[in-house]
């Protein structure tokens, strides 16, 4: 069965409570993707003019060490939203991201939603509201790693 | 209360600082049976005694293993026992993983670090039983790749596709293909009904803070969920008061609680 972009959007957590005019515009800005594996999604330092919505696959976040090769941070999956630097100026992903396996994902213009969000404040407001619940989410789970639980603390 | 000798049949290394000792009894004073999630004194002569979880299939009993990580005077000597050797053991004490009860139900178990080894004698029991569960998950996390725990065993459970297992690390390290991020966050996607799951968790209290957050949010109830708590025993029969938690001694009303038990004074600070 083949899903409209409206549809899938609609059905996401992030997109709930969200009005349907607002749907409509954000499936206008979105498509489909499909990364192979291995194959790298976004690339540190390149503009960040799309972000993610994974609907199936495995993303692993890393940052290249010299030396050393790509070193994961963390790993996003079906269901995980990838990608909010296009959110915040320079505009400049901070981080690689590559498909551990084949993934399928739908593909927002960041670009073009956010000069819909300086012209609507109100849809402004409804994408920083969710985005700003994921990237807390990502700060608790951080802290969580950087607590280094696993560790002899004596 | 006297300690039983048990002689190291094997001692396995695990990661750079946590073992597992192989033991069978000496004599006929020995552990006849235990149940998932229990602990045994084990006493290093000449050097002094420490509780540490029964890491092993009961279904083996009477020979156990214990799963230790090196972190003060008495497992630093345990550490350096040798085959042959000699330790004492009393036991076993505490309550027990609810393995028994709970027929037609899924079970997800979330462990964190060397949470997995009181984890593991339950993972044998369900395994053992498994027709009588629907799903089975287990949720792994280690800090690094170097130190997950049973890794063969591990593996060898995924391969018989009727266990969803799911390993993450805190660090990637380069080479790494497998989940980074904690073990937490693997539980918003984990899958089980959680109108008729029963929540296995053990790890460092943090880790069970947040792990306890996440299941509550997909729904599971305070008396499905079931944890291992930790704090320094000494007698393991509630004389000491040691380890006392709140109205209960670890040693003799736990390890293993059920969290609506102990809901009101969990993540207090000063219990």
């Amino acid at each position: 069965m083949i899903h409209s972009l409206e549809s899938v959007i609609r059905a996401h957590t992030f997109f709930h409570g969200l009005e349907e005019r607002y749907i409509a515009f954000i499936a206008g800005c979105a498509k489909n993707a499909v990364f192979g594996v291995s194959q790298y999604i976004l690339r540190e330092g390149d503009p960040a003019d799309q972000f993610y919505f994974i609907r199936q696959g495995l993303v692993s976040v890393e940052i290249m060490i010299p030396q050393q090769g790509p070193v994961t941070v963390q790993t996003l999956a079906e269901g995980d939203m990838l990608g909010w630097s296009w959110l915040a100026p320079p505009y400049r992903w901070h981080f690689d991201a590559r498909a551990v396996e084949e993934t399928r994902a739908l593909a927002f213009d960041g670009k073009c939603l956010r000069n819909k969000c300086d012209e609507d404040h109100d849809l402004g407001y409804e994408i920083m509201k969710r985005f700003t619940h994921v990237v807390s989410q990502r700060l608790d789970a951080t802290r969580l790693q950087l607590l280094d639980l696993y560790g002899v603390h004596i | 209360m006297v300690p039983a000798p048990y002689r190291i049949e094997r001692v396995k290394r695990e990661t750079h600082d946590t073992f597992t000792l192989d033991l069978l009894p000496m004599d006929s004073t020995s552990v006849s049976s235990f149940g998932p999630g229990q602990f045994n004194m084990l006493y290093v002569f000449g050097v002094g005694e420490v509780p540490i979880s029964i890491s092993s299939d009961p279904a083996n009993c009477p020979a156990l293993e214990h799963t230790t990580r090196v972190v003060g005077a008495v497992t630093k000597a345990m550490g350096r026992l040798k085959r042959g050797d000699v330790v004492g053991v009393r036991g076993p004490f505490g309550s027990h993983w609810p393995v028994t009860e709970e027929g037609g139900r899924d079970f997800i178990i979330v462990a964190g670090g060397i949470g997995l080894a009181p984890l593991r004698p339950a993972l044998y029991a369900l395994m053992r039983q498994r027709e009588k569960f629907r799903k089975i998950v287990l949720l792994y996390g280690a800090r690094a790749p170097e130190d997950i725990l049973y890794r063969k065993e591990l593996e060898h459970w995924r391969g018989k596709f009727d266990l969803e297992i799911q390993v993450t690390v805190d660090r990637g390290a380069a080479g790494w293909r497998g989940n980074v991020g904690v073990v937490t966050t693997l539980v918003g996607r984990a899958p089980f009904d959680p109108t008729n799951t029963v929540a296995l968790v053990c790890g460092p209290e943090v880790m069970m803070r947040f792990a306890v957050m996440e299941l509550q949010k997909r729904g599971i109830g305070a008396d499905r969920i079931f944890l291992s708590m930790e704090r320094n025993m000494k007698c393991a029969t509630g004389f000491c008061g040691h380890c006392q938690y709140g109205p209960s001694f670890i040693c003799k009303d736990g390890p293993v609680f059920q969290f609506d038990r102990i809901e009101p004074i969990f993540g207090k600070a000063e219990i």
